[in-house]
């Protein structure tokens, strides 16, 4: 098997707060190989987040890594130190955040912001710092991009303001991007260009891309294997056409059935029962999906496989569905 | 003839003044050279005509900033429109202002439900009083009667009676959403508007509240205006739509038809924007190029034209009219795409 350009393993993050300790993330698994795109999908509470925010090394104060590690080559992030992780970060991996407006500096011009990265990361001087900049902008299909570098993110649109963060993360070639929701709050014709300008810099460069998502529909579109999460626990991994095919975890089948497709009636949409569990709880079940699970055995009260994170596919299932599913 | 539709909106525009470009000495200037010119506009609904029947679901679709927010607000009344009509059960909306109307009887006709129920809904009001709020207001209803309705919109929403006295913050997304629903049914409105009402949700809770709608529409015998973003759920929920674009209507048909094969360039590239597992993404159509500017728009040149794969020179000379193509399905364009069948 090729290296894989990140490997998480057994990474569980808590977070401290007066309600109690929210075990947010538990013994989550998964990698990404050199030039693939993964998705990362589930619901608001899922942990997708906090899996991206953890790998950069950018969890709330409030959060602890109790367990695991995230290897970038041969370095794992969660144990590098603070200028280690300060010079990666931007060079090697590189993060889009959903809200684009909010994640650039307001009081900036983008050219300058792109300039910043240039300069720190990509050995560019000084002098060539404002043309490179500006060919960046170009080059995630930006026009009149020498006009538009001097403007300040609140004079762009939301759809311009994410080209430019995407124009920032790319603009020292990283080995690994983590886009979190890159798209979410824009329009079908502006995602579908944003998302043409990732898959088109990963094809060249061999980026790898993980790519967080609630919408399942676009990870369908998107993605070469998709990781499903559910409050915090990996529950299936499988490439994107066998998840779609033969979903083998209940929840990865559900959430399937509960996707607005183009070809079903409102009618045949289903619901998936109840909410996550309250992830302060002392005695969270093993099976987290198990409360809300119709073909939850009393086998599911027991403590689910540990998972590979080097397999392409994973599955933390008592009780999955048949491979050979009656239609 | 027809029966005459629930609403009916005809040439309806809306435009706001913008501050003049330049200094007051480059103003200053260009008038001595030019003489008094008009304060630039912003055209953001522009002769917008549509109709809703009883009983139906119209689905209202268009990137952001199009005008689909302005347009709902103008026929539910919220704000007041420069020209044209808003008839409802025959009855013209148009003569009392929007502050005036807020009082009038015919308010609870129409009601609406907003984007995101944690923002609309007053932070300091409890699910009960959020909607108990508009039955005092419109229906003058107190004490136990008021009690009763509340419970009764509450429990049609699917809303448990113990989460009444709960503060928004302290629901979760889509019991929210059942609160703002069911404040805007409580009145008993005869149009329902509800603006992308499942745009903060997760899949598992939006179909929940999708098919709750659907019933509600079905026992109440409401008409529905169903503004998303969404073209999927646009397609599940509604039986017409209006594609919008720059602030005109640019198609309308019925929704599978309009789904099924568009006749404008502009809602074939909104539905190929879609994703599909099935089609590789390269293959697709793309737009180029940014949504044009909606102030003082050259009002004969079609607004889609510098983003239109097919625009040709009489697309800047004349501003297409939506025209019928097929009984119910019209497109302003001057070169529909074609049809399935001749």
């Amino acid at each position: 098997m090729a290296t894989p350009a990140l490997l998480v393993e057994d990474l569980s993050v808590e977070f401290r707060t007066r309600g109690g300790v929210v075990k947010a993330l538990e013994r989550v698994n998964f990698h990404v190989a050199k030039g693939e795109t993964v998705a990362v999908v589930g619901e608001s509470g899922s942990g997708k987040s906090v899996t991206a925010y953890a790998v950069m090394g950018i969890l709330d104060p409030a959060a602890r890594v109790t367990s695991g590690r995230a290897v970038l080559g041969a370095l794992d992030l969660l144990q590098a130190d603070r200028h280690t992780l300060a010079g990666l970060r931007g060079r090697e991996i590189a993060m889009i955040f959903q809200n684009p407006r909010t994640a650039l500096n307001p009081i900036r011009r983008v050219g300058d912001q792109i300039a910043d990265v240039l300069l720190r990361h990509a050995n560019v001087t000084p002098n060539a710092a404002p043309k490179t900049a500006i060919a960046l902008l170009e080059s995630v299909g930006i026009t009149d991009p020498a006009r538009r570098a001097k403007a300040y993110p609140f004079e762009l649109s939301g759809g311009m303001c994410q080209r430019v963060m995407i124009a920032i993360a790319l603009a020292a070639r990283p080995s690994l991007l983590i886009a979190d929701e890159p798209t979410t709050g824009l329009d079908v014709t502006t995602q579908a260009v944003i998302m043409d300008i990732i898959a088109d810099r990963a094809a060249r460069t061999g980026m790898a891309t993980i790519f967080i998502t609630h919408d399942l529909g676009l990870a369908a579109e998107r993605a070469d294997r998709i990781v499903v999460m559910h409050a915090g626990h990996v529950v299936e991994a499988q490439p994107k056409a066998a998840l779609f095919a033969t979903p083998r975890h209940p929840y990865t089948a559900a959430l399937i059935a509960a996707t607005p497709g183009s070809t079903s009636r409102l009618a045949d949409l289903r619901t998936i029962a109840g909410g996550l569990p309250d992830l302060r709880a002392a005695d969270l079940p093993a099976c987290r999906y198990a409360a809300r699970c119709p073909r939850r055995l009393a086998l599911c009260a027991q403590p689910l496989p540990a998972l590979d994170a080097a397999q392409k596919t994973a599955l933390a299932c008592h009780n999955p569905l048949p491979v050979e599913r009656a239609a | 003839m027809k029966p005459e539709p629930l609403l009916d909106v005809a040439e309806l525009s809306k435009r706001y003044g913008l501050k003049p470009q330049g200094s007051p000495v480059a103003r200053l200037f260009r008038r001595l050279k030019k003489g008094p010119e008009a304060a630039p506009r912003l055209h953001a609904v522009d002769d917008v005509s549509f109709a809703i029947g009883r009983g139906e679901t119209v689905g209202l679709v268009g990137e952001s900033g199009c005008g689909k927010s302005t347009l709902v607000r103008l026929v539910a009344r919220l704000i007041d429109a420069n020209d044209g009509s808003i008839r409802l059960a025959g009855q013209e909306l148009t003569h009392h202002s929007a502050r005036r109307f807020a009082t009038r009887p015919e308010r609870v006709k129409i009601q609406m439900v907003f984007q995101d129920a944690g923002e609309s809904i007053n932070p300091r009001f409890s699910a009960f009083d959020a909607i108990a709020d508009p039955l005092k207001r419109l229906r003058g209803l107190k004490g136990e009667g008021l009690r009763a309705k509340v419970e009764d919109s509450a429990t049609r929403c699917g809303l448990p009676l113990e989460l009444l006295p709960r503060f928004s913050h302290q629901l979760s997304g889509g019991q929210r959403a059942r609160v703002g629903i069911a404040r805007a049914i409580a009145v008993e409105p005869e149009l329902l508007i509800l603006d992308e009402p499942t745009a903060a949700l997760d899949v598992s809770v939006q179909v929940v509240i999708l098919q709750l709608l659907e019933t509600l529409k079905r026992d109440l015998g409401m008409s529905y205006l169903f503004v998303s973003h969404d073209l999927n759920v646009v397609r599940l929920l509604c039986d017409r739509v209006l594609v919008m674009y720059l602030g005109k209507i640019v198609e309308t048909g019925p929704a599978e038809t309009v789904f099924g094969e568009p006749r404008h360039p502009y809602t074939k590239a909104l539905i190929a924007a879609l994703p599909d597992a099935n089609r590789p993404a390269s293959e697709r159509l793309r737009l180029s190029g940014e949504i044009a500017s909606p102030v003082d728009p050259d009002p004969k040149t079609c607004r889609f034209a510098g983003r239109c794969p097919h625009a040709q020179s009489r697309c800047r000379e004349a501003m297409p009219t939506l025209l019928p193509l097929a009984p119910g399905h019209a497109a302003a364009c001057h070169f529909p795409l074609a049809g399935r069948f001749p």
